[in-house]
């Protein structure tokens, strides 16, 4: 069988925070088409990861390739060959609050092509009328709700036609209905522009139902990639724990903890 | 560690801190200088437009609190020199004395002391707050510099607008002595004003302008660079905005001595 070259490669990435490590060898695929759930609780690295995928933060070891280019080998120009290529709607949007949601929307347009204004005031609108938000673009983004700038953040996420979609806690914040309207619109998006879409999120209901397949982290490793029946079916403790929302049992191992109450600096 | 080592121990981590706040902010001068230079070719140019606003927020903006505190200036400088020259009897040099100090020192220190207080908060605090809220994440991944959107423009405004900014304050600051100093010289202001222009040698405008210089790229650098390093949410936008400010008064004051020492030797 022929399958398509994935977009996005990690292999054995490790991180830390000082002398923490927060991911161990993490290797994580994702092919074209997809819409990949990164589902883990609090502390379990997938802010990190996320952090790692859109090249903010350099790997310590362990590779992380996007369209086949290596971030942390990248030099300046490919690096931005693949980020006009990427878009991504972070978790409190991230809109710049001194321009307004044109503006905003229309900010990867102006910086990155040479099209006239008109041009330019079309696209960012069609793109707000994607996201349900025709005719706000006159607004400042202190005037929007909360589900409203995470979709004009969508909005401008999407402005460039990227072929990869990052989206960092889509529900965090929001009431079930606005959320589960946002939801509605990854799937469509994903059929009407065919891109892939990586989620980052800890709500297990908007998981398994825009999920084509699951990566489940767990302080800071993978603890199964697949398919929402399979993780749903895993007989895995960690996993199971995390879908029941049953509270992990901590095993105290002693001398740690004491090693942890008495050093300088721990 | 004992109780000697401690203290050794915190002067090391605070010196460590510091070489490294001077290091970051010299990658960040570096980054908006190669972005000035070279951006157009990489697909990073800084545009002409948010220079543009920020030379207005830095500059026209700040005209009025400039002209309030130049005039202020020259007249306290303008009392003090006729009270204390006259102690001497040597008034006649009361126009030399506020030509000379007002050019080559205060009309510099005060726009940088004030512009630091107006501008370098405020890109403390805009960028300070664009990093707690992810928007300089958000522009990194938009493939968007931070340095080159956020930095740049206001390095050039700075350097532009501190010098503008400190001809004007030595205007106005020598109009506001002449007004005080005639009357008690028994001059009219304009004959005042003449004998300043007569006694003013380029070289001192000189001095204090290329200080201004100096001034106006530390301004910029503490300012985005405590805003860069902001963590810990609104509380941490505060601490920056106040840092920024305290450090670059104190920089400033600094370099103006260390450099008035160097050119009049």
């Amino acid at each position: 069988m022929d399958t398509p070259a994935p977009l996005i490669e990690v292999a054995g990435l490790d991180a830390w925070y000082g002398r923490r490590q927060v991911l161990f060898g993490v290797d994580f695929t994702v092919r074209p088409g997809e819409i990949r759930v990164i589902m883990g609780g609090s502390g379990s690295g997938k802010s990190t990861l996320l952090r790692h995928l859109l090249g903010l933060q350099r790997p310590v070891a362990g590779s992380v390739r996007l369209f086949g280019v290596d971030l942390g080998r990248a030099d300046e120009r490919e690096l931005l060959a693949v980020r006009k290529r990427i878009g991504v709607s972070f978790q409190g949007g991230a809109l710049l609050t001194s321009l307004s949601v044109g503006d905003n929307v229309a900010l990867p347009l102006r910086e990155h092509t040479d099209l006239d204004e008109a041009t330019i005031r079309i696209m960012s609108r069609i793109k707000l009328e994607v996201v349900n938000l025709g005719g706000f673009q006159d607004l400042m983004p202190s005037q929007l709700s909360g589900g409203m700038v995470k979709r004009a953040a969508l909005a401008r996420a999407l402005v460039m036609d990227p072929r990869l979609l990052f989206f960092d806690e889509p529900s965090a914040g929001l009431d079930p209905v606005v959320s589960a309207e946002l939801d509605e619109l990854i799937l469509r998006l994903r059929d009407a522009l065919r891109m892939t879409i990586v989620v980052v999120t800890h709500e297990l209901e908007s998981a398994f139902k825009i999920a084509d397949t699951i990566t489940v982290l767990d302080q800071g490793r993978v603890l199964m990639t697949d398919t929402v029946a399979a993780v749903r079916g895993a007989d895995n403790e960690r996993i199971q724990d995390l879908l029941n929302r049953r509270p992990r049992e901590v095993a105290i191992d002693a001398e740690a903890y004491l090693r942890r109450l008495t050093e300088e600096r721990a | 560690m004992n109780a000697l080592q401690r203290p050794l121990h915190e002067v090391g981590r605070t010196a460590l801190g510091a070489i490294a706040g001077v290091g970051y902010a010299a990658i960040v001068l570096v980054e908006s200088l190669y972005f000035l230079v070279a951006g157009r070719r990489v697909g990073q140019r800084v545009r002409l437009g948010a220079i543009a606003q920020q030379m207005r927020e830095i500059g026209v903006d700040a005209l009025p609190i400039v002209a309030l505190l130049g005039f202020t200036v020259g007249l306290m400088l303008g009392i003090q020199f006729v009270a204390s020259l006259a102690e001497f009897g040597a008034q006649s040099q009361v126009v030399v004395a506020v030509a000379k100090s007002v050019t080559r020192e205060f009309g510099a220190l005060i726009t940088a002391i004030l512009v630091a207080g107006r501008s370098g908060s405020a890109l403390a605090a805009r960028i300070g707050s664009m990093s707690v809220s992810q928007e300089v994440d958000a522009l990194a991944v938009m493939g968007i510099e931070p340095v080159r959107y956020l930095v740049a423009p206001a390095l050039v405004a700075m350097l532009v607008m501190l010098p503008t900014l400190t001809i004007f304050a030595n205007a106005i600051a020598i109009f506001g002595a002449a007004l005080y100093s005639a009357p008690a010289l028994n001059v009219t202001p304009l004959a005042y004003l003449s004998q300043t222009l007569a006694l003013l040698s380029p070289g001192d405008v000189w001095q204090g302008l290329s200080k201004s210089v100096v001034f106006a790229v530390l301004i910029t650098l503490i300012g985005v660079s405590t805003g860069f390093s902001v963590t810990g949410g609104a509380e941490g936008v505060g601490r920056a905005t106040t840092r920024a400010v305290v450090l670059s008064i104190c920089w400033i004051i600094v370099v103006d001595m260390v450099f008035s020492y160097f050119i009049n030797r």
